[in-house]
Parts: structure tokens; C-alpha cells; sequence
């Protein structure tokens, strides 16, 4: 079957500018949407043997050097000192990270009050302002910080309603009303884990639950232990 | 000898019993004992026996439909490159009538074995909040709460205990009492055979005797958010001192939080947060 | 009319270019949408003011859309018969006449042969994107931890990939071939309703747009169930899903309507019930359920976009709705809506294979009985979806048995090939070759759909993998497969050309070999405790999924040789087909290549039994057949 086309070299390359402009079309469609995702940041190392640090923090909005939308989220402090927009973490196996949590945001409450309690920390205490605590008001709770995969909840206390000065849009600095969370927990083997909050937080939304709540760069992240 | 029209149905009868007698014992002797979902409770190894009957009843009828496509798609075929016609049957009122009731027959009798094997202790599935496969006897009820995105469970004949994993003795017959507190997500226990959907607001119970000490997967079974693929767990059957050992633990670590939790109830209904924060 | 009249090829470019054509189409729809999205930010009610937390606003979004939409149509011209006829003047069906060449194909046409056509292309463009879509979400699965797709990208690929083949789909018989064949194999020279039947192709064009849209408003975690509250939750891309679905459950009712006018009311004289063609018989099965099936969906989205923008809380348990009641009216639509898929797909092989095997239908009337049945039975079986929900758990004996029994009717199709390839001459073209291939995929897919029947055993598969290869078997493996031996079967008439038949067979043993390299190994996945739409799943569970992913983009590159042969083919090639090149008798064949505007020159009088194969006699179904000019 031998059929003579005229102009084929025109036809074909037609053709394949159509099909280029396709891939090109799929390429945007993929790079634009699908493969935005907020870069690791990674814990700091400390004196200590096989200790880093991770130093965070939760606002009710972010301001305008962040990417919208203007959601409640979390940032993380990078290795230069800067806030950045992101909950992709990556922390050493077999290790201790020590969290420290500057916690801007009010209080929602917990939907499950248990998970007001630490679990999964270095001495199933934590830290607030100093003070141990082993469990706190769930209805107090404005974040947690939690990696079921690891049986991990750490639940952040919110600022007080009427506290003076509160911080409206991040980077919060240390003037602003906040709480202090601290806390430690061991990694195990290597993995990637995923950690979110667990506090209907998400405001406007049917639950407390949409938006930055099932957004990774809000309050949700995943935790590289490498 | 001449390929008569009844050597061809014949040949093909006798192929499809050849072949259903070497595939059905293999299907009910080899692949059956590794059907899912194994033998981790009660409920799961009747699941298996379950599974096997299906696959045994479907076999010979597998072997008939293969074996006679199989058969036409070889022997009447056209030879040659010419159209050749083929016969001019339009229908059979007896094989039509055969096939009518066989299938039916076939059909009565899964429906009626499903029910039947459902009716025993519901087959390890949500059966909604008054079941109508009741517990064999004594149950240790274990309320699992689904949220996004975790499953914790409650243990209300130990003081309402809540913990993050599941534990449960070994040899004892639990009915779960599956719940969520938002989205719509389903208990899968994969081990145990046992799978009921987490509604917002409602109680499904789900009946399942547990065997002996091992270890079972924990996932969410329905699609529910952000990390729906996240949703698993490792749960654990132990024996019953390792369960009350256990139990005395959790109550310990439950302790601080217990005065915050509300009674124990089928279902809890958690404000619409509409405004947060 | 004097637009129509008019010398276009003389006036000069910007002059051609206005008009109502496909490029105002898109500028209207353009402005439609801005339109609306600046109307929805004006609204502001009590109701709808927990957007300044959510930084999102639904009631622009479906404004938009909504307004998106009328432009579209409005710059199509589909107001302008409506409106001519408003004001007094003469009713008319020159439209299909007045435009020339490949201009019909990309515009409002009402030739029934023109939609067919466009129906192919633009469905066929759709259900590449869901492949490709597919494609991302295996490549995802290669590996057990999220690796390139974060975790809400996954999900809003699965619900695209998914929303896009059970929406699109379901007009992916009906929409080519129905409308291209229908009118010639019962003797019609048109469709009963010929502007409806343009307006259900570019809904659908307009719904597919719309769901791609879904990305740039945060995509959608629901799959193509969209249940609630998760629904309810969900970002802005929701509102895509919800607008897609409901664009698709109105072309559906119009196409079902359409059909079954046309069917019952258009029929050549002679042509009376017992000798309608068995594709036709399926065409109206189907069309019946899309009648009674879809505006469930569109009502039931209704409530959803309600709940999203207007804040009542149909589906809200808090608040004294229920999910159950969505999961319920989904079902009722989306039970259904599976045998929308499957049963022009039992069309298409018993009309295929008296051709190819040389014989009559064998059981014509138990094969119609068995469509029907399907069809009648199919609202009987929804809460099988639900037996793991706690809902109605003590009505599933009943759900059991109706489930079950939609397998007698299923069988006969099955009864009804196995006694029309009995003692035949079968010939392996193509087409033959993708309706046995419909044979041994269906076949498995109805056998592993009876352990999800069944409550036990479906304890432990409902909502795993093995579900997800069920329906894939029956769906990609059913309606898939015949939708690629209509297109290797009408396409010499449809298009006056013959595809390359290697190319032909290459791409079917490349497809039904990767198909079931796919798709085999996910029910042990499931059966191994993988649930659907995951991101993650357990490390033993990689090399399974490996092969199958591996297998699926063989499977993707079976459909580039499909591709390369089908533009080869048109484009290139083009060699003149035979007017009937597989010597079937039925009507749609015996009409010259290019099928004449008007199909028939006389109407034909059908005065002998269907499918007149078999040794004894070879005479056409139709005399006089003296058609064409």
C-alpha cells in the first residue's frame, strides 16, 4: 500500500506544531497547577549530639509578602532566619527535634477533645510559656500540631480573646501577643510522614475543614525524616 | 467424519467439563484458603468460605463461556479470503429456556447463600445502628470516631478511655460502633474483615470475633479529604492480660484530659464551624 | 438570510470572521464569564458574607460560569431561531445547509451527520485528557509515598480523570454513532428534534471546558462521587465539578428525549418494532434511563451548589440535613447512569457480529428483552453503592437479590453472541476483533461485579481496588472497546474513508493486552487491602503497582497508534472506503459515501426480516433500495 502525499513535509509539520502546542499546553497545565508545592525548609542542628531544632509559627492571615489566598496557616523560620510559607519539613532519622511553636492565632476549639492532650512527645509533656503542661482546655486549642503516622498531637493553645496587640497578618514578630510552645519528639526510621492540625480552624468553612485545612502550605505538610 | 452441528456442541460440553473439573478443585483447594481477607477473626474466615463458594459456583460458568469463544473463534472462522456465509439459526426456544432458568437458578441460590451468610453476624459489615445480625453473646463495645483525617477510638465500659490505636483482646467478640465527627470516611480493618462507613451523626455497628494475637490494618475506606491516602493505621489483638496491662496504661495517659471529654454517646454532633478563629 | 446569501469567499477576513460562528462563541462566553464573576462580587447578603474568611466566592463562580455558558450558546446562534421565530417570521430548516465544507463542522449545524462527526472529535479530545489524566495518576503510583503530585493535586486528578469518563462517556456512543447512524439505520432523514441535538454536543463541548477549569480553582478532593460534606468543604474547583455534571445531566436528557422521539416517530414505513435494528433497540434502553436518570443529577447538584453558595444545608447532619440523602439521590442517578455506559456497548457487539460471523441475530427478542430488562432493573440496584454505609443495612437482601439478578438480563446479551457466532463465518476485521475483546472484558468484569453483589464479600472489597478494576472492566473494557469497533466500523461511512487496518490490529492487540496487564493485577490490589484514591499505600504493595502503571502507559501508547492511524488515515492517506466494505445489510450501508444531505432521495419501505445473513438467502433487508441520486 504505497499512497503518494503531496506536500508531506508540510502536512507532518503542521501536524507537529499541533502537537507541540498540545505538549506545551499540557506542560503549563501541569507546572501551573500540579506540581506547586512549597519547598522543604530543614531543622536546624543544634550543640546537642543528634538534635535540631524547627522553629514555627501560626497566624490567623497571612500578609501580603505570602502567596494567596490570605489564609490561617503556618510558617516556618528558614536557615537565615527568614518566615517563610511553608509546612514541608525535613528532620534527621533517628534523632530528637526540638519544635518551638510562636502561636499567634485565637483559639476555635478541638472537635475531639482528646486530642488536647500531647501524645507521642519527649515525656508526654509540653511546654506553654514556659510551663509544663500535660493536657490543655480543648476549647482553648487554636492549632495542632499532629503526625497521627508517628502518634504525634501536639495541641496549641490560642491567644486570649481580649489579649492586647494581637498580630493580624504574618510575619508576626515577638511584640505581638503570642503563646510559646515547646516541645520535643524522637524521629525513627527514615519516611515520609504527613502532619496537619486537627482544629476546625479553617474559618468560613462547612466544618471548620476546607480550604487551608486540606491545603499543603497552610495547615497541612509533610515531614521528610531522611 | 463430517463436523455435524451436535459433534460441535458436544465437543464443546466435553471441553468445558475437562476443563471444569481441573479448575473448580484448583479454585476450591488452592487459590481458596488464600481469598481475602485470611482468617483474622471470625468474620474474616467466613468471608474466605464466603469468597470460595463464589468462586467455585463461577468457575465452571467461566470455563463454558471461554471455552465456547475459544471453540467458535477457532473452528468457525472463514478459511479463506471470500465471504462465506454462515448458518441461518435465529434462536432456540429450548436452549434460550435452559439458559433462562439455569441462570436464574444460579442467581437464587447466590442471593439466598449471601443472605444467609450475612444473617450470621453480619459478615463483619456496618449494619447501621440497630443490627439486624445481633452479637453471639457477650460484646466488648469499642466506639471508633472518624475525623479528618484519624481514627480514635472509645472504650466505654473502661470509663469512656479514648486512645489513638486500636487494641482489642484476643478470642472476644467486639462490636464496633462506627462514627464521624465530618466527613464521610469507613473503617477498614482488612485483617479482622471488617468495614463500615463513619457517618457524621449516625452509629453503624459492625459485629466481629477476634482470634488469635496479631497484628491488623487499620485504613479509611472512603474518599474524605486532604489525606485520605494517609488515613491507616496499625491495630493490634493481644491477649487478655497484655489487653488489661494495656488498658490500665491508656487510662493513666487519659487521665489529665478525661475531665474535658464529653459522656460517651452513639453519635456526637459537633457544631457546623462556620466562623472560626 | 441575507447573511446566508452572501458571497463569504470574496468578502475580506474581518468580515468573515463576524458572525455567528465558533469564534464569537468564545468571546461571548468570554464576556459572559467576566459578566458574572463581577455580578457575583456585587451580591452581597447576609448569607454569602463568610467570603471575606474564605477568600473565595461561589456565587460568582457559578454566575460566571452560568453567564459563560449563554454567551457561548447565544454566539453559536442558538437564540437566533428562537428569536426569528418570535418575531413572525417563517419557520425553517435551512440550517444545515448554509454553511459549506469543514465551516459545518465547526458550527452550529443541524445535519445530524455534521453533530456525529463533531461528536467523535470533541468527545474523543475529552477522553484523551482524562487519559492523560490517568497517565499522571499512575506515575504517581509508582512509588508508595506521594512523590510528585502533592496529596490534594492527586485527588483532584483522580475526581478529573474519573467526573471527566463517567460524564463525558456517557454520550460516547450516543454522541458519535447514535446520532450519525440512527436516522440512516431506521430510515429518517433527520433527527426528530435537529437544533437539540446541536445544543446536547456543544453543552457538553462548553461542560468539558469547564471541569478542566477545575484546576485553577483549587481542584476538587471528591472523585467523580462528590459526596458530602466533603463536597460542601471544598475549594472553589468544586463548583467546576458541580457546574460540569449538571451541563452533562442536561445534554443527556435532551440526547435521551431526542432519540427517543426520533425513534419512535420517524421509523421507514415497514420498519415496525420487531425489525428495528438491535443498536437502535439499545440506543433507546439507554436513552430511557437518560430521561429518567439525569435530571436526578441535575437536581441533586442543584441542592449541592446550594449548600455552597446559599448556605441552606440539604446535606448538613448537623443542621438537620444528611449525607445519606446525597449518597441516596446520587445513586438513583448514578446506577443508572453505569448502564448508560454498558448498554449501547451490547448494542454495538450484537450489531457487529451478524456481520462479521455471516448469521442472523441469533435471539433477537430475548437480546431486546435483555436491554430492557437491564434498563427496567437498574433503578433497583442503587443501594448496593451502600452497603457498608449503615444505611437501610436491613434492605440488603433485597439489594443483594436485585443486584443479582441484573445478571439474567446481562446474560442474555451474552447467550444471544454465543448463538450468533454458533456455526457462523467469522472474519477477524477490526471491529470483530474489539467486540470479542468487549466479550472477554465484560465477561470478567460482570463475574468479579458478583462478589461486590454479594454483602460478604463485598466486606471486604467495596471501596478498594477491586471495585476500581470491576468497573474499569466493564466500563473501559466494555463500553471502551465498542466504542473503538464503531469507530473502525462507521468511519469508512462517516468519514468516506478507510482506516489503515494493520495499524488497526496493532492497536487492538497492543490495547487488549495492556488493558488486561492493567487492570487484572488491581483487583488482587484491592483484594490485598489497597483502598481507592489514595496518594500512599503500603510498601509491599509497590511492585503490583508498578506493573500496573507500567502497564498503563502501554495502554496509553496503544491509543497514540490509534492516533497515528486515525490522522494518518483522514489526513494523509485518504483512501476513498468502500460504501460497504464489510457487506452488512443494514440501512445506514446501503447509502452512498458521503452519505447525501438528506440521506434518502425516497424514503425506504422495509420489507424483509433483519439481518439476512446465512447461507440460504442474501437479500438486502430494504426494498427498494433505490437511495441516493
Amino acid at each position: 500500500m504505497v499512497v503518494v502525499v503531496s506536500n508531506f513535509g508540510k502536512k507532518l509539520a503542521a501536524t507537529g506544531l499541533v502537537l507541540g502546542l498540545f505538549s506545551a499546553g499540557l506542560a503549563w497545565y501541569i507546572g501551573g497547577y500540579l506540581m506547586v508545592t512549597p519547598d522543604s525548609v530543614a531543622s536546624a542542628a543544634t550543640s546537642a549530639p543528634a538534635t535540631s531544632e524547627l522553629t514555627l509559627q501560626t497566624v490567623a492571615g497571612l500578609g501580603d509578602a505570602y502567596s494567596q489566598p490570605t489564609w490561617v496557616a503556618y510558617l516556618v523560620k528558614d536557615a537565615h532566619g527568614v518566615w517563610r510559607q511553608s509546612t514541608n519539613f525535613t528532620v534527621p532519622a533517628n534523632s530528637t527535634v526540638r519544635v518551638t511553636v510562636l502561636q499567634y492565632d485565637g483559639a476555635s476549639g478541638l472537635r475531639n477533645p482528646f486530642l488536647a492532650r500531647p501524645e507521642g512527645v519527649v515525656g508526654n509533656t509540653i511546654e506553654v510559656d514556659g510551663k509544663a503542661v500535660q493536657a490543655i482546655d480543648p476549647a482553648l486549642a487554636s492549632h495542632t500540631f499532629a503526625i497521627p503516622g508517628m502518634h504525634l498531637v501536639v495541641p496549641l493553645e490560642g491567644v486570649a480573646d481580649d489579649a492586647p496587640d494581637q498580630c493580624e497578618a504574618a510575619p508576626c514578630g515577638l511584640e505581638k501577643a503570642h503563646r510559646t510552645i515547646t516541645f520535643s519528639f524522637h524521629t525513627g526510621s527514615r519516611g515520609r510522614f504527613r502532619w496537619q492540625c486537627f482544629v476546625p480552624c479553617a474559618a468560613g468553612f462547612i466544618h471548620g475543614f476546607g480550604g487551608p485545612m486540606q491545603t499543603i502550605g497552610y495547615m497541612d505538610g509533610f515531614l521528610d525524616v531522611v | 467424519m463430517s463436523s455435524s452441528p451436535p459433534r460441535h456442541g458436544r465437543r464443546i460440553a466435553l471441553y468445558t467439563i475437562i476443563a471444569s473439573l481441573i479448575t473448580t478443585p484448583l479454585a476450591a483447594l488452592v487459590l481458596g484458603p488464600h481469598l481475602p481477607p485470611g482468617h483474622g477473626s471470625r468474620e474474616a474466615a467466613a468471608q474466605v468460605t464466603d469468597n470460595t463458594v463464589l468462586t467455585v459456583v463461577m468457575t465452571p460458568i467461566a470455563c463454558l463461556v471461554l471455552v465456547y469463544f475459544a471453540y467458535a473463534a477457532i473452528v468457525f472462522r472463514q478459511r479463506g479470503t471470500e465471504i462465506e456465509e454462515g448458518a441461518t439459526t435465529r434462536g432456540h426456544a429450548g436452549i434460550q429456556t435452559a439458559w433462562i432458568v439455569s441462570t436464574t437458578a444460579i442467581v437464587l441460590f447466590l442471593a439466598g447463600y449471601g443472605t444467609w451468610a450475612l444473617l450470621q453476624t453480619g459478615s463483619g459489615s456496618g449494619q447501621g445502628p440497630v443490627p439486624m445480625a445481633s452479637a453471639d453473646g457477650a460484646v466488648l463495645p469499642v466506639q471508633v470516631i472518624g475525623q479528618q483525617w484519624e481514627f480514635t477510638y472509645r472504650y466505654p465500659t473502661y470509663g469512656g478511655l479514648e486512645t489513638s490505636t486500636l487494641v482489642l483482646p484476643a478470642h472476644t467478640q467486639v462490636e464496633f460502633h462506627v462514627t464521624s465527627l465530618d466527613a464521610i470516611h469507613s473503617f477498614w480493618a482488612y485483617d479482622l474483615g471488617v468495614k463500615a462507613d463513619a457517618n457524621p451523626g449516625a452509629d453503624n455497628v459492625a459485629i466481629v470475633r477476634t482470634g488469635d494475637a496479631r497484628s491488623f490494618d487499620v485504613r479509611c475506606a472512603e474518599v474524605c479529604g486532604l489525606w485520605h491516602g494517609y488515613m491507616a493505621d496499625t491495630g493490634q489483638v493481644v491477649d487478655s492480660a497484655s489487653f488489661a496491662t494495656w488498658v490500665a496504661g491508656q487510662r493513666k495517659a487519659f487521665a489529665p484530659i478525661a475531665g474535658s471529654m464529653p459522656p460517651y454517646r452513639p453519635t456526637y454532633q459537633p457544631d457546623p464551624q462556620r466562623r472560626a478563629g | 438570510m441575507t447573511i446566508a446569501a452572501m458571497p463569504r469567499r470574496t468578502s475580506p477576513l474581518l468580515r468573515r470572521l463576524v458572525g455567528f460562528n465558533l469564534i464569537t462563541a468564545v468571546v461571548l462566553g468570554a464576556i459572559g464569564y467576566y459578566l458574572g464573576w463581577w455580578l457575583g462580587h456585587q451580591v452581597s447578603v447576609a448569607a454569602t458574607d463568610h467570603y471575606a474568611d474564605t477568600n473565595q466566592n461561589d456565587v460568582a463562580l457559578f454566575l460566571a460560569y452560568g453567564l459563560a455558558v449563554v454567551g457561548f450558546l447565544t454566539g453559536l446562534g442558538f437564540l437566533n431561531y428562537p428569536v426569528s421565530r418570535m418575531l413572525g417570521r417563517p419557520a425553517s430548516v435551512a440550517a444545515k445547509d448554509e454553511a459549506d465544507g469543514w465551516k459545518r463542522y465547526v458550527s452550529l449545524c443541524t445535519d445530524h451527520k455534521v453533530v456525529g462527526l463533531q461528536y467523535l472529535i470533541g468527545i474523543g479530545f475529552f477522553l484523551l485528557v482524562g487519559g492523560v489524566n490517568a497517565m499522571l495518576i499512575r506515575v504517581e503510583l509508582l512509588r508508595p509515598t506521594p512523590n510528585i503530585w502533592p496529596a490534594g493535586q492527586y485527588l483532584t486528578l483522580v475526581g478529573l480523570h474519573g467526573s471527566m469518563m463517567m460524564g463525558m462517556m456517557t454520550s460516547g456512543i450516543l454522541g458519535p454513532f447514535a446520532n450519525y447512524v440512527v436516522p440512516l439505520m431506521i430510515g429518517a432523514r433527520r433527527m426528530a428534534f435537529p437544533r437539540i441535538e446541536a445544543l446536547t454536543f456543544w453543552l457538553l463541548m462548553a461542560a468539558g471546558v469547564i471541569l478542566t477549569s477545575a484546576v485553577f480553582y483549587g481542584g476538587f478532593p471528591t472523585g467523580w462521587t462528590g459526596y458530602e460534606p466533603l463536597a460542601d468543604q471544598a475549594n472553589m474547583g468544586m463548583d467546576s465539578y458541580i457546574v460540569f455534571f449538571a451541563l452533562v445531566g442536561l445534554s443527556m436528557t435532551l440526547l435521551g428525549f431526542n432519540m427517543l422521539a426520533t425513534v419512535f416517530s420517524m421509523r421507514a414505513p415497514g420498519m415496525g418494532w420487531g425489525r428495528l435494528p438491535i443498536f437502535v433497540w439499545s440506543v433507546v434502553a439507554t436513552s430511557a434511563l437518560n430521561v429518567l436518570a439525569a435530571p436526578v443529577l441535575v437536581t441533586t447538584l442543584t441542592m449541592v451548589a446550594l449548600d455552597r453558595t446559599l448556605q441552606t444545608t440539604f446535606f448538613l447532619s448537623s443542621s438537620g440535613g444528611s449525607p445519606f440523602l446525597y449518597e441516596n439521590l446520587f445513586w438513583v442517578f448514578g446506577h443508572p447512569e453505569v448502564y448508560i455506559l454498558a448498554i449501547p456497548g451490547f448494542g454495538i457487539v450484537l450489531e457487529l457480529l451478524p456481520v462479521f460471523a455471516r448469521k442472523p441475530l441469533w435471539g433477537y427478542r430475548l437480546a431486546v428483552s435483555g436491554m430492557v430488562g437491564v434498563a427496567l432493573l437498574s433503578f433497583f440496584v442503587w443501594q448496593h453503592h451502600l452497603f457498608m454505609s449503615g444505611l437501610n443495612a436491613n434492605l440488603r437482601p433485597f439489594y443483594m437479590l436485585s443486584t443479582e439478578l441484573i445478571s439474567l438480563p446481562t446474560g442474555f446479551t451474552f447467550l444471544c453472541a454465543m448463538g450468533t457466532v454458533w456455526r457462523g463465518r467469522i472474519r477477524y476485521d477490526v471491529p470483530m476483533l474489539f467486540c470479542l475483546g468487549w466479550v472477554f472484558n465484560f465477561f470478567i468484569g460482570g463475574l468479579s461485579g458478583v462478589f461486590l453483589s454479594d454483602v460478604p464479600s463485598d466486606t471486604t472489597t467495596h471501596g478498594s481496588f477491586f471495585t476500581m478494576a470491576h468497573f474499569h472492566y466493564t466500563i473501559m473494557g466494555g463500553l471502551i472497546f465498542t466504542f473503538f469497533a464503531a469507530i473502525y466500523y462507521w468511519l469508512p461511512k462517516m468519514a468516506g474513508v478507510q482506516l489503515n487496518q494493520r495499524l488497526g490490529k496493532v492497536h487492538f492487540w497492543l490495547m487488549f493486552v495492556s488493558f488486561n496487564s492493567t487492570f487484572a493485577p488491581l483487583f488482587v490490589i484491592g483484594a490485598l487491602g489497597q483502598p481507592r484514591r489514595v496518594v500512599s499505600y503500603p510498601k509491599d504493595l509497590q511492585f503490583l503497582n508498578q506493573w500496573v502503571s507500567v502497564s498503563a502507559f502501554v495502554l496509553g501508547i496503544s491509543m497514540v497508534v490509534f492516533l497515528a492511524n486515525f490522522v494518518w488515515s483522514l489526513v494523509f492517506a485518504r483512501i476513498p472506503a468502500d460504501p460497504n466494505p464489510w457487506h452488512s445489510s443494514s440501512l445506514e450501508w446501503q447509502v452512498p459515501t458521503p452519505v447525501p444531505v438528506h440521506n434518502f432521495d425516497r424514503i425506504p419501505v422495509i420489507t424483509a426480516e433483519l439481518y439476512p445473513y446465512g447461507a440460504e438467502t442474501t437479500a438486502p433487508a430494504a426494498e427498494p433500495l433505490t437511495v441516493g441520486s
